[in-house]
């Protein structure tokens, strides 16, 4: 039994090289459940809790470098100018204690539907950086998740990074649960508009196996939209209704035991709807 | 740290003094080590799962689940459990070791059955050090992590209230 701490990532990768079938641990606030409910019975972690390189986050060339390792609450109180709606499900992740440990790359990693920072990372079209002691990698969030908890990462590879750029217009991140603090999302809503790009993204958690984007209602909301006072101008009020429509019948929800295909279609709708009313001047 | 293929040795760190924990398995979270291990039964265990609050520890000054926290990697850290927290500060400490937080929860009314007890102590000296003189919906946000089903937090809120005043002076 052995539990390693390494200080940079070099070592954390060649302990996981040596030890592939090691549990990595970030802010174990998802891997420590499966253990206490004897789920999962490590013989070997590597805790990634004292690798700095991990746990900061840069800005350059209008692109923000977050490191795997970044709580919650860090990306709360540092990152809402440059990411709003990542720091909108940020704070909407668990409780303070939750959101103190708890971290993007164990997110993507864990790769839940329900996962708060998915959809947002997804309409940002974010790219997520893998490295082992084998060499590094990029990928795409819906190439690295490929199923409910399932993703391509090895045994070896470690989440090092996410990428995105900087917030260039209105962001919107909307969830819905059976009450405000501490809930597993039932179904959650990301809208990214960049201005200069002309583009809305939209992105949907808890309601498909896979990070989701609504591209029939991206297109019809970019189509339907006045670009030419430098914010998002929707005449026809019209549109937030049928965009709404459209990002519910692009969801592909299941009932389970935290709610119904039924309410979180409609949830969807209700809540696509409401997002694009606010990222609209 | 020492490790063999059945067990591991190793010290944490807690309230200010270390303590040497002998003998233990790899997955033990710092609730059961505190707990069942060091003696130390303060944080309470209810969910298991970071749902509950009931046994929030600081861990170099950051409020977590110690049930969340996987008791050989907290090596090398600083741990305060709700044994600890007159350590934090002296001057909110009175004659008979309680703090000011703890003498509130007793004045108010703060406590029924006593279970959520031990973390919102925690969590609530968490809060004023963050933010000596938080809003009612401040104070909510940050104790939203530590369930109580007895009091309706109407106390306890009560309770956090009148700590502020009494720090404000």
């Amino acid at each position: 039994m052995t539990v390693t701490i390494p200080r940079s990532l070099d070592a954390a990768l060649e302990a996981l090289a040596s030890n592939p079938s090691a549990t990595v641990l970030a802010g174990g606030t998802d891997a420590m459940v499966e253990v206490n409910y004897e789920h999962r019975r490590p013989t070997a972690v590597v805790s990634l809790r004292r690798v700095e390189e991990l746990s900061q986050w840069s800005v350059a060339d209008d692109v923000v470098r977050l490191g795997a390792t970044v709580p919650y609450s860090r990306i709360v109180a540092e990152l809402a100018g440059v990411a709003p709606a990542l720091a909108q499900a940020s704070r909407t992740v668990g409780s303070p204690q939750i959101r103190n440990t708890g971290t993007v790359g164990g997110n993507l990693a864990t790769g839940s539907p329900a996962g708060d920072t998915i959809p947002v990372l997804a309409a940002l079209d974010a790219t997520v950086e893998v490295a082992s002691a084998r060499g590094r990698r990029e990928l795409s969030v819906s190439d690295l998740i490929v199923g409910v908890k399932r993703t391509v990462l090895e045994p070896d590879e470690l989440i090092v990074a996410v990428r995105f750029p900087v917030a260039a217009g209105p962001q919107e991140f909307l969830k819905i649960g059976p009450r405000n603090a501490m809930v597993i999302s039932i179904a959650t809503c990301a809208v990214v508009v960049d201005l200069g790009a002309h583009s809305i993204a939209c992105a949907l958690g808890s309601v498909a196996a896979r990070p989701l984007r609504c591209t029939a209602a991206e297109q019809f909301a970019m189509a339907h939209t006045d670009w030419s006072h430098g914010v998002v101008m929707i005449d026809d009020p019209r549109t937030f209704e049928t965009f709404g429509s459209l990002a519910a019948s692009e969801s592909s929800p299941i009932t389970d035991h935290r709610s119904t295909e039924q309410y979180r279609r409609h949830g969807v709708a209700v809540m696509a709807r409401r997002a694009l009313m606010r990222i609209a001047a | 740290m020492t490790g063999s293929l059945e067990s591991l040795t190793y010290q944490l760190r807690i309230n200010g003094a270390l303590h040497t924990v002998d003998g233990a398995w790899l997955g033990e979270s710092l609730l059961y080590v505190l707990r069942e291990r060091l003696g130390l039964p303060g944080a309470k265990n209810a969910c298991e799962q970071g749902e509950c609050g009931s046994c929030s520890v600081l861990i170099d000054n950051v409020l977590v689940c110690s049930c969340l926290e996987l008791a050989a990697a907290a090596v090398d850290t600083d741990i305060v459990t709700v044994e600890g927290v007159a350590g934090l500060d002296a001057a909110f400490v009175d004659g008979d070791g309680l703090t000011d937080v703890q003498r509130a929860f007793i004045t108010e009314g703060a406590v029924q059955c006593g279970f959520c007890t031990p973390g919102l102590i925690v969590a609530v000296h968490d809060l004023l050090a963050a933010n000596p003189e938080p809003t009612a919906s401040q104070t909510r946000e940050a104790l939203a992590g530590n369930l109580c089903r007895c009091t309706g937090y109407g106390r306890i809120e009560a309770a956090v209230e009148h700590v502020i005043e009494v720090r404000r002076g």
